[in-house]
């Protein structure tokens, strides 16, 4: 199970619907092993498409890097579908290389930039095989935890 | 001489769960055959046919091995060497 803050969902969701058409994606942060994805990293698609997403290598290394001084990991890891349903793709499978992450999904086909309902599903990828789960958003978590 | 490489969790299970390890090489080719001679399997996960696996960047003083000579980037002791996969995906 993905458990997550209101505010991080909002602005995973809100960050699809700004870069739609365009495949929106990032990270969300947390401490090793605590499994709760605490900061949020919006990454830019060096692809800049609309069926494709790569993060830039120079952001990737700066992001790891980050993330080891601060004793963090990825905790999930999200990018959105334009045109199609918020499933995993051959591709998001194939490329899948953090078992222990949680892969959010966000599909902006229904509403694209504008107002309304998104698909927002999160699934384990390890090895290849796919396990969707249940997904439960928080109102807020402990308070001290936004640094 | 030794250089430090940096192991991406995906490829832990190749050096034991270890983080970081030790391999040496005076270019990148080079080292990865040092890497594999010590963790057997961990090449063929880098590499493909002649070239470096599309979706795997490996980083030589924080710089993209693909802007430095790709393979043929020249190593020198004390340089560290970062190895991660790309974060990437999408609907196509």
């Amino acid at each position: 199970m993905l458990r997550i803050e209101q505010a991080t969902y909002d602005a995973i969701v809100e960050h699809a619907k700004r870069d739609h058409p365009v495949e929106a994606c990032g990270m969300v942060a947390g401490p090793v092993g605590s499994d709760r994805p605490t900061r949020l990293i919006e990454m830019v698609n060096a692809a800049g498409s609309p069926t494709f997403y790569e993060y830039d290598s120079t952001d990737l290394l700066h992001l790891y890097r980050e993330m080891d001084d601060r004793d963090e990991e990825p905790v999930v890891i999200y990018h959105s579908h334009s045109a199609t349903e918020a499933y995993p793709s051959v591709t998001d499978i194939n490329l899948a290389s953090e078992p222990g992450a949680h892969y959010v999904l966000v599909s902006t086909r229904e509403h694209g930039n504008n107002p309304g309902p998104v698909e927002f599903r999160s699934y384990r990828i390890v090895d290849g095989v796919v396990t969707e789960e249940e997904v439960t958003v928080a109102a807020s978590d402990t308070p001290e935890e936004n640094s | 001489m030794a250089i430090e490489v940096r192991i991406p969790t995906i490829l832990r299970t190749y050096t034991g769960g270890e983080k970081a390890v030790n391999a040496d090489g005076a270019t990148l080719s080079a080292l990865i055959d040092s890497l594999e001679a010590n963790h057997p399997g961990i090449k063929d996960r880098l590499i493909e046919g002649a070239d470096l696996r599309r979706f795997v960047n490996i980083y030589i003083n924080d710089e993209d091995v693909r802007f430095i000579g790709s393979l043929e980037a020249a190593l020198s002791d004390g340089d560290q060497v970062v190895i991660l996969p790309a974060v990437a995906g999408g609907a196509r």
